[in-house]
């Protein structure tokens, strides 16, 4: 088990320097979301237009892994439509869960996240994010668990 | 005499290498490192005794209990009897009737908060715990506190992580039927005062229930200085197996009790107009028990007794007191629970590290802690933490142990720069 397999430098430095932290005030779409058995706590903000995520943000408190993975969430989806959200979603999970998954092109910086999947109790941790923006899309405000 | 040499004596009159050969587990490796096990305060690793003498009982004496005139009925029905004696030796009760055996201390406290709580505690009563506890010592309280519109106060704690004496004795009210508190705490090591605690509860005309999962491990326990009304506590925090663990209660008391589960054991006649309960311990003790799990906590007690505990406790408390002046002299480390009498658990935070990327991080390096609320999210709370890292110590941790762990938090501080 190689601990810089799963701590890279782009995981380190979006832990250190989270992107697009903060709220949208007044956003029609946000969701809570908790990780009970480490405590990662997280609200992710979404402003749409019609079916495109204009804008999204989040804040809350977590683990180096939920941070990082919510940071670079952001970033990859801003911009993009619900269909491309689904599928990069499915992407990043087999990402997360498969041992074998090939690393597909168009994941871009999330690929720094395939050391997760050697260590299956922070699976949950990297999934939290983008459990937490579905519900956002979904609902518009909801509170999920991962448990 | 250098510190090193002292500290090197020391740990030749306890032979603390001799204890780890007891343990099997220990020679194991786990991420291609030795394993070091500093997870004890959640569960503890088993002697060669107690395994032995599980073993033994299934290859030569399993029969169930109180039951058959078979011959193997008689030794399986003497072992587990002869287990009770042991733990009421241990705990120094006055006689095997207060000893019932339980799942563990969460089954031992639903007992009393049930049964006792059931008929006791009445509308506007009010049930006393500390900020301290385990979610086993709250949760069947507030149960018992919303099923009979009763209270549940909290004797609060300072920020070393002690209970204020003061503040508890003006939460004692004619109201307060019960106070329910931990022996020790699991996530911060603090030690309650709990002999000054019970004769000021007694004074008040409140009853003490004692949550002593950290207590029996660590601490010499005896019921009747205490003058305690309920101690509970499990076995897999000393070295038995995991799903046994006894309520002592004084005898008076489980009289008075209701039973708490239906069942086979717990009962002297059974007819569809009445059911006659069973004497005690075993109106409490519903169903084929755990058998071989008494025989092992037996065992493990038996294995405690002879390393003593009080040497147990020294050597847990030397090793306390060198990881906490190790810990200290790193740089960003904060100890959580600050407390003068602590048990030997040590509650820490690393700054700009989670604690959950610390566990992974000593996980790698073979050291296994606790990183999360420890079932005590109140604690967590009074502290402002999501989480902590917790390192708990046995009766074979060593002063390699804490190098190890030293070195860990070393490592988790490279790659986190």
């Amino acid at each position: 088990m190689d601990l810089k397999e799963l701590y890279r430098d782009v995981i380190l430095d979006h832990n250190r320097q989270p992107r697009n932290f903060g709220r949208i005030e007044g956003t029609d779409a946000q969701a809570d979301g908790h990780n009970p058995l480490c405590g990662d706590r997280l609200t992710v903000f979404v402003r749409l237009n019609g079916e495109q995520v204009e804008d999204i943000r989040f804040e809350g408190k977590g683990c180096a892994i939920s941070t990082a993975s919510a940071s670079l969430m952001t970033e990859a989806v801003k911009g993009k439509d619900r269909a491309a959200i689904q599928s990069l979603y499915d992407k990043v999970h087999e990402l997360l869960t498969q041992q074998d998954a090939p690393t597909d092109a168009s994941l871009g910086k999330l690929a720094a996240l395939s050391g997760v999947r050697e260590f299956p109790a922070r699976v949950k941790c990297a999934s939290l994010c983008w459990h937490t923006l579905n519900a956002a899309l979904a609902h518009g405000a909801a509170t999920v668990s991962t448990e | 005499m250098s510190v090193a040499a002292a500290v090197g004596e020391r740990e030749t009159a306890y032979d603390v290498l001799r204890v780890r050969r007891d343990f099997p587990i220990l020679s194991r490796s786990v991420r291609g490192k030795p394993l070091v096990y500093l997870d004890n305060a959640a569960t503890t690793q088993k002697p060669n005794a107690v395994i032995d003498r599980i073993v033994r009982y299934y290859r030569e004496e399993n029969s169930n209990v109180h039951r058959g005139v078979h011959y193997l009925s008689e030794v399986a029905t003497e072992a587990y009897e002869a287990a009770r004696t042991t733990v009421k030796r241990f705990l120094n009760a006055r006689d095997e009737k207060e000893i019932v055996f339980t799942r563990g201390t969460t089954e031992a406290i639903n007992l009393v908060a049930s049964s006792w709580g059931g008929s006791n505690v009445r509308e506007g009563d009010e049930v006393l715990i500390s900020a301290l506890e385990h979610h086993s010592n709250i949760v069947p309280w507030q149960l018992l506190c919303e099923a009979k519109g009763a209270t549940l106060r909290i004797i609060p704690v300072n920020d070393a992580g002690e209970l204020l004496f003061e503040e508890y004795e003006k939460l004692l009210t004619p109201r307060t039927r019960i106070v329910a508190v931990g022996h020790a705490s699991n996530a911060l090591g603090t030690i309650n005062p709990l002999k000054r605690m019970i004769a000021a509860a007694h004074a008040n005309g409140s009853l003490v229930l004692i949550d002593g999962a950290q207590g029996v491990p660590h601490l010499h326990v005896d019921v009747r200085d205490l003058d305690c009304d309920f101690y509970a506590f499990s076995g897999h925090k000393v070295y038995a197996p995991t799903g046994i663990g006894a309520l002592y209660a004084k005898q008076a008391l489980l009289e008075a009790m209701p039973p708490y589960q239906g069942g086979g054991d717990m009962i002297l006649s059974v007819s569809f107009e009445k059911t006659t309960y069973n004497a005690l311990p075993y109106k409490f003790e519903a169903g084929t028990p755990n058998i071989s799990g008494a025989v092992g906590l037996a065992a493990a007690m038996d294995y405690v007794e002879g390393l003593g505990i009080e040497a147990i406790a020294a050597h847990e408390a030397r090793l306390l007191q060198r990881a906490t002046a190790e810990l200290l002299r790193l740089p960003d480390i904060e100890i959580i629970g600050t407390a003068a009498h602590k048990a030997s658990v040590l509650s820490f935070t690393m700054k700009g590290v989670h604690p959950h990327d610390l566990g992974t991080i000593l996980d790698a390096e073979g050291v296994a802690v606790r990183t999360g609320h420890h079932c005590a999210m109140p604690v967590m709370t009074f502290f402002g933490l999501p989480a902590t890292a917790r390192a708990s110590f046995g009766c074979y941790n060593n002063d390699a142990d804490v190098t190890a762990l030293v070195a860990a938090l070393k490592r988790a501080r490279e790659v986190f720069n």
